[in-house]
Order: C-alpha cells, then structure tokens, then sequence
C-alpha cells in the first residue's frame, strides 16, 4: 500500500508547509488588511475542501484497492448525493466571493479627500507630480513632453502651473492619508506596485488608470514593474518614503513646481543666451 | 485518381431492413437498435509509402503524427523551461544568459506548451485517435481535410522554430503578446521574431479549424448505430466540447493576430496609442492595448478549457475502467463538461482585473469565474465518489489519476483565490499565478496525458508498457512537479513578482533565494525523468509484453476492434452496435467485471443492469 501512503504524506506535508512556512506575505503597510483576511478565509475553506478531498481519495486507495472477486457497488447515480454536493458547493463559494466583492467595492470607490498623484510610467523609470495649492493636477498630453516640459503639461492649463514635480522614482507619502494613484505611460504597460501596499494597477499608454490606499506605517518600500514592459522590466524600481505629516510637509517644501521649473528653464536660456553672446564677442 | 475507386473497402450502404437482419432484431425486440441512416463511407486506402506514412488519410495515423509533432515542441518547451529556471535558481552561472535570452526563452516556452503542446496533443493526438474509434466510425468525416490539417499544424511549428533563427532572435513579449511592447523595440525579438509568431500562430488557427471541423461532425453525424450522444464516453464528450469551445475561440485570437501584424507591418494603429519612444513620438495614435486584451483572453481562457475539457473526459474513463466501477453520476459529468465550455466564454476578464479596464467589470467576471467553481467541483466529487466501493487496480495509469486529482484540486483552489476580484489584487503578476497556472492546465492535464499513454499505448502499438519504469516515472514527475509548484505560491504571497530576470535584493525578498535552488533542481530532475518514458517506448516497441485485445477489460469500442492495432477502417467487416453507455463495470450477476458497448441486453438478462 506504498502509493496510498506516499499520497498521505504530501497532504501532511503540504499542511506542515503551510504552518512552518518562512515564506508569508510582507507586514502591510495600507488599509487593504480586507484582502488578507479574505486571502486567509479562502485559504482555510479551500485548503479544507484539498485536504477533505485527498483524504477521501487516500481513504479509498487504502480501502478499495483490487481484490479478485471484490464486490463493487454498481449504482449510477444518486440524486440527493449530487444535489446536497452541488448546494454544499454553492454556498461555500458564495461565502468567499461575497467579502471579495464587498472590498472590491471599496477599492472601486476612492474616498473623496484622496490626494491624487499622477505616476508617470516609461521604459525603464518613474516620476511623479503632485498637485499644487489648488488641489488639482493640469492635464497632460504625450505631443507636449519634452526636455523643457518633462510631463506633458498642457503650458495653458492654469491648474498645471503649480503642480509640484518630482523628477525622480522617489516619492514621499503622509501617513493615513488616502492616495488615489493617477497611472499614465507614454510608451507600453507598467504597473506601479509596491507588496506592502497590496494593490495595483496597470499603466496604460493612451488613458489613465487609477487606484488607491491609504498607507498607515513610517517606512521605506520599493516600488516594482508589475506588468511585463520589455527587456529592462526587471530593473524598474522605485521607492516610497511614508512619512509623519511634518516631515513630509517639510519635503514638499522643498519640491519644486511646474511653473518655478519653467521660469528657471527660461533663466537658464537668457544666461546660456547671455554666455553665448559673450563668447561671440570674445571671438570677434 | 482512377485507382480510388478500387480503393474503396466495398463496404456498402445496407438498406434498414438487412440492418435489422444483421443485428438479429427487430422493432419491439429488446435487442433492437435503430438502422443506420446513412450509407458508409468510401475509405482511400493509402498504397505507396507517401499515402500511407506522411500525407496519409487515417485518422490514427495522423493522431499519432500530431502526437509526435506535439512531442516534440514539448521537448523544446520543457528545455526552454530548464534554462530560464537554471537563470533564476542559479543566477550568472550561464555566462550566455541575457535578460533578452531569458525572455524570449520565457515566452517561447509558454506559447509552445499551451498551444502547440497541450492543445496540439489532446485534440490532435487523442482526437484523431479516439474519436472514430470511439464513437464506432471508420474514419473522421473528412480524411482529406484532416491530413491538410495536421501538415498546416507542421507548417505552423516550422515556422515557429524558424523564429529562432531570425535576426533578433524569437519574440519576447511574453506569452501573451501583449502590444504596445511586443512590437516595439526594447523588447527582445520585436521584427522578425513577433512577425513569425503571428503567422505561425495564424496558421495553427487555420489548421486547427479543418481539423476540428472533423471532430465535431464524426462525433455529431458518424456515430454507429445505437451510440446515442449520451452513450458517448466522456472522453469523447470532453473532446466533442473543447473543439466547440476552439472553433468559437480561435478567431478572436487569429483576428488579434492580424490586427496586430498589420500594425507592426502596415504602421496601423488598432493597439496603438500615441507613444513617445527615445523623445520621440511614434507614428501611432488612436488604438487601444486593452481591447488586444480583450480579445486574446476571449481566446485565452477558453484555451484553459479546450485543455482542461479532453482531460477532465479521458481522466473520468481511466478512473472508470481501472477502478471496475460506473463512473458516477455520468449525467451530471456530461452536463458540466458544457456547462463549463459555455461558462469559459462569459469569464475572459478575470485575467484582466488590474489590467485598467473599467472596474467595475470585476464584480461581473468575478461572479461568473466563481460560478464555474460549482460543476468544476462537482466533477471532482464524481471523480473520487467512482473510487468510492469500487475495485481500484493501483497501477501506473491509476497512479497517474491520483496525481491529477491532487494537483487538480490544489490548482483549482487557487484559482478561486485569482478569481475573486480583491484577492487577485495583492496576487496578480507574481509568483502565486505562475504556481497556479502551472498546476491547474500544466502539470494536471499532463499527468493525464501520462495516464492516458500507459492506458491506450497497447492498443496502438500492441505492446504494453513497463509497469516498473511507468511507476519511476509517475513518482518523480509527480513528488518533482509538486515540490516545484506548491511552495512556488508562497513566493506570491512575499511580493516576487513574475517575468523577472533577476530577483532583487530586497530584505524582505532574500529568503526566496533558497527556494529558487530547490525548485531549480526540482525542475532539472522532473525534466530528466521524462526521458524515462521515451525510453520505456523505444525498449516496449522492441521487446513490450505482447498487449491482445482489450487487456485493461475495458468497455469502450476502441478495445473492440478486429484487429490490434486497429486496421484503416477501425472494425473489419461490420460496424458494432451499441446497446450500452461504456461504464457497466461490475455489474450484478454479470459474470465478468465488465460489458462492452456492443453487449446485447438478451445476453445479459439476468443481471441488474440500469437502463442507459
């Protein structure tokens, strides 16, 4: 009975796995605790109804192996059996799906005192801007990116003007303060995720995704390429600081916006303008 | 082609009243079986080496071509497979690895196993095997359509292995192709390599429709007399869905084919949108990626079924046949296996919660992907309920069922973890897919595949396998492919996410590297072992156990041939009459274990057999 008892021992063993396992999910760091406590509900009605079924199997192997002459039971069907499974079944499916659909509600629905930040998505790296004093982003079109205008921003969109831009994959975050993600990529899908936050999103070339949380722990976490994007998919990274209110009122302080970024550019130009005249000079 | 007409058997159209004749009965006789309503059909018999061997017109023959085709593309899968897990177990140890090597290795290797592979296999393989012999036809409706196909699948492979050798090297877009990157630069094989996968691709299409219009006529318009449509064994009932299933599927994928070959070629815009590449901006605008999505997961997860469908049927009747018992509640089976085959068309979106489409999609896809949790359930139940007080042989092909049934379950569950919409969220695009996915239509049809080998090798080569070698086999392929999969979901669960070249060195993430090791050379070993059966084929053709008719006793007509191996023509000079559905195994008062199809009720009176 070598086989009944080698089956036996992978479904003990997968369950020692489970309760021994170093491998788990990272601490959350967000308000989606709801999709773990549903991850952890399905995990113990599914792995019941795996264990349930091997074990029925296993008992069957062990019972019912071949015996000339054994007497097997000849009986096609069995109405109520099929019936009562069929109702067992439903329910229990029903019980899982009904949670998943209730938090899927919630990530559906972004509270209203979200802070919405645009991530920008290119192969292969991240940048991020973040609205003004006026609480809202200006609108963006891929034809008006450039050296001078790294975003897109449409220049007569006065809401654009403050937006703070933050030219680097690092972007700071309040504690408990809702973040309603704005995706966009310029050229093919990205996905910004980062584990401890449990959600995410595709970036779609051509529209805007979004999604949100709410992170509620002081950290540092890296942010990773969930959607293949080409050769460099790998080496995607990003990083999200989340930080107390002060500290981080204290890094957007520093931030630069939209409007300061173009005034400096313009500087540049008029000194760059200036020194070019100057050699002109120089050289006649 | 004057010499056709000689070819053909001579078999004649007989008229209703000969036919009552032949089987000894007539109306009111408890014997009786309705007559034929159609004349047989011509047969070309193949004469010289060519006709018979390579463009040849026997269903079984082109079986066993599409088999070993199929073979071999899973060899090159299985060692595409070898080398992404020797980069990511093993990381720089294969000095010629480049992220570009591995993604193109990444994508080859699903596209081959899924399509070329499984799908090739169980509806070119065993289609063409079984189904005339199981429903009691001489041959497929249309022998010469069906050699046709079975060449354009040839064709298509060449052309797929042909993109190995382009410049730029296949294409690594991943299996899913998904546009804007597939046809861009910055991702590996973007020219010539994505231009032969869509033609390849379109050309599998297009010969799998000749052959799949094959299937389903033979098993709706050429069933013997008295093999009603549920008589049919769920082998056939499986394959009879999944081919419905393909001819509704396979355009959706042969049209993304297209559109997308006409944007990469034509500079069309149907998955395009405006994108700025290197500072500038392309000449595309307008198109959308997600609706590429849309239409290669309408194909995509009923793909899952045409796979999953010949499985669940040909695993119900090794269970059957080796557990001497009926399988249990056989109406209930057949009504899920199209149950399901109808569900797989209203759920594609599931693979796509995330993916940007409008959210509140998920709960519609979220409901109708749980709801075919319930007949997939109920079949399992059916599975281990036919064990239950049955008289169950424990050898290979059994053994090969048990495995199924473990990993089919566990990849099952899984699945009801992805399909409920907020779990797929922190799940989707990490490792837990790739273990799903892997266990539910990779290792679970393939240990089918296995059982079904050990069980129907006999009756095509005569010779019965090695019973010591099956059991090696079996236990590594499956102890193996279990330790690979089943601790691969915890890596989900930490974050790593899929199609990474490299893991990173996050804290949280440096516990992996061990796992990756062992699951490595988990895959390495596995690999190897199905060597094992290549050798156990090439030892038993030379010197097997002679098989003889029917050795498993099984009841299904295939067993029932004049000759074994069957003949062109499948039954010599008369076709059976079907009086049963093929599960009357130890029946009550029955003197053997069991009772072919063709058994007459007057021979078994005396015994309690149910009316089916």
């Amino acid at each position: 009975m070598h086989a009944g008892i080698i089956f036996l021992l992978v479904i003990v063993g997968s369950i020692l796995f489970h309760i021994f396992t170093p491998w788990y999910w990272t601490d959350i760091a967000s308000n989606w605790q709801g999709m773990d406590d549903t991850i952890t509900l399905t995990f113990w009605v599914g792995g019941g109804v795996f264990v349930a079924v091997c074990l029925f199997m296993i008992y069957c192997v062990f019972k019912f192996s071949y015996k000339e002459g054994r007497k097997v039971e000849y009986k096609p069907e069995d109405k109520k059996l099929e019936r009562i499974l069929t109702w067992a079944t439903t329910l229990g499916v029903a019980a899982l799906l009904a949670p998943g659909l209730i938090i899927w509600n919630q990530y559906v629905n972004v509270p209203k005192n979200a802070l919405e930040v645009d991530v920008m998505a290119w192969q292969w790296g991240w940048q991020y801007r973040l609205p003004g004093d006026d609480g809202k982003l200006g609108t963006t079109k891929v034809i008006n990116i450039s050296d001078e205008n790294p975003f897109g921003i449409n220049p007569d969109d006065p809401f654009g003007q403050d937006d703070v831009i933050i030219q680097s994959d690092v972007l700071n975050m309040e504690t408990n303060r809702p973040i309603k993600i704005l995706l966009r990529s310029v050229d093919v899908l990205h996905n910004w995720y980062v584990p401890q936050f449990r959600a995410k999103m595709d970036a779609v070339p051509g529209v805007v995704t979004f999604y949100w949380f709410e992170p509620n722990k002081v950290g540092e976490y890296e942010v990773l390429c969930a959607e293949y994007c080409g050769v460099g998919h790998y080496a995607m990274r990003g990083t999200v600081i989340v930080q107390t209110k002060q500290d981080y009122n204290q890094w957007l302080n520093e931030q630069e916006t939209f409007s300061e970024l173009v005034a400096k550019q313009n500087k540049l130009k008029i000194e760059e303008n200036k020194i070019a005249k100057k050699i002109k000079l120089n050289l006649n | 082609m004057s010499d056709e007409i000689e070819n053909k058997t001579g078999y004649q159209a007989q008229s209703s009243e000969t036919m009552n004749e032949y089987s000894g009965a007539a109306v009111g006789d408890i014997d009786y079986v309705r007559p034929a309503e159609l004349p047989e059909q011509d047969l070309y018999h193949g004469h010289t080496f060519l006709t018979k061997w390579v463009f040849c017109q026997d269903a079984k023959v082109i079986g066993v071509q599409y088999f070993l085709t199929a073979v071999f593309t899973g060899v090159v899968g299985l060692i595409l497979s070898w080398l992404m897990r020797l980069q990511l177990g093993f990381p720089g140890l294969a000095g010629f690895m480049t992220a570009e090597h591995y993604y193109q290795f990444v994508t080859m290797h699903g596209m081959i196993m899924v399509v070329y592979f499984l799908t090739a296999l169980f509806l070119g393989g065993f289609g063409n095997y079984l189904i005339p012999l199981m429903v009691g036809a001489r041959d497929m409706v249309f022998p010469y359509v069906n050699m046709l196909s079975f060449w354009m699948f040839f064709v298509a492979v060449a052309v797929l292995m042909a993109s190995f050798f382009v410049p730029g090297g296949p294409t690594g877009s991943g299996w899913t192709l998904y546009p804007p990157q597939a046809i861009l630069e910055g991702t590996p094989g973007s020219g010539a390599g994505i231009l032969l996968m869509l033609i390849s691709l379109s050309l599998f299409v297009i010969g799998f429709t000749m052959g799949g219009l094959n299937y389903m006529i033979t098993i709706l318009q050429a069933r013997t007399r008295g093999m009603t449509l549920m008589r049919m064994p769920l082998t056939v009932w499986g394959i009879f869905t999944a081919t419905v299933l393909a001819m509704l599927a396979f355009p959706a994928l042969l049209v993304s084919s297209i559109m997308m070959t006409l944007d990469k070629v034509l500079g069309t815009s149907f998955f395009m949108p405006t994108i700025l590449k290197a500072g500038e901006v392309l000449e595309y605008g307008g198109g959308s990626p997600i609706l590429f999505q849309h239409l290669f997961w309408f194909f995509g997860h009923p793909e899952v079924y045409i796979v999953a469908l010949p499985a669940f049927g040909i695993v119900s009747d090794l269970i059957s046949v080796h557990a001497r018992k009926n399988i249990f509640g056989y109406r209930m089976m057949v009504w899920a296996i199209v149950g399901i085959g109808a569900l797989s068309f209203f759920v594609w979106a599931h693979h796509m919660y995330v993916s940007g489409m409008n959210p509140w999609f998920g709960f519609f896809f979220a409901t109708t992907t749980l709801i075919i949790a319930v007949p997939t359930a109920m079949k399992v139940y059916n599975w281990i309920l036919t064990l239950w007080r049955g008289n169950i042989r424990i050898n290979v092909v059994m053994l090969w069922c048990l495995g199924f049934i473990v990993t089919f379950v566990n990849g099952g569950i899984t699945g009801i973890f992805l399909g409920n919409v907020s779990v797929d969220v922190p799940l989707s695009d990490t490792y837990f897919v790739v273990a799903h996915f892997h266990m539910v239509m990779g290792i679970a049809p393939l240990m089918v595949i296995m059982g079904a080998v050990y069980h129907w090798f006999p009756l095509v080569a005569g010779r019965m396998l090695n019973e010591g070698l099956g059991k090696w086999h079996f236990w590594i392929t499956f102890l193996g492919a279990y330790s690979i999969y089943f601790p691969m979901h915890y890596l989900g669960f930490i974050g790593v996410p899929r199609r990474y070249f490299e893991m990173y060195d996050s804290p949280y993430m440096t516990s992996a590297i061990g796992m990756n090791e062992f699951i490595s050379l988990a895959a390495f070993i596995v690999g190897a072992a199905q060597f094992i059966l290549i050798y156990n084929i090439i030892k038993t053709l030379k010197t097997g156990k002679p098989a003889g008719k029917n050795p498993w006793k099984a009841n299904s007509l295939e067993w029932h041939t004049s000759t074994v191996p069957p003949e062109h023509g499948n039954f010599g000079e008369r076709l059976p009459v079907v009086h049963r559905w093929p599960y009357d195994y130890s029946v009550p008062g029955a003197k053997e274990d069991f009772m072919p199809q063709t058994t007459p009720p007057s021979e078994v009176l005396n015994t309690e057999v149910e009316k089916t």
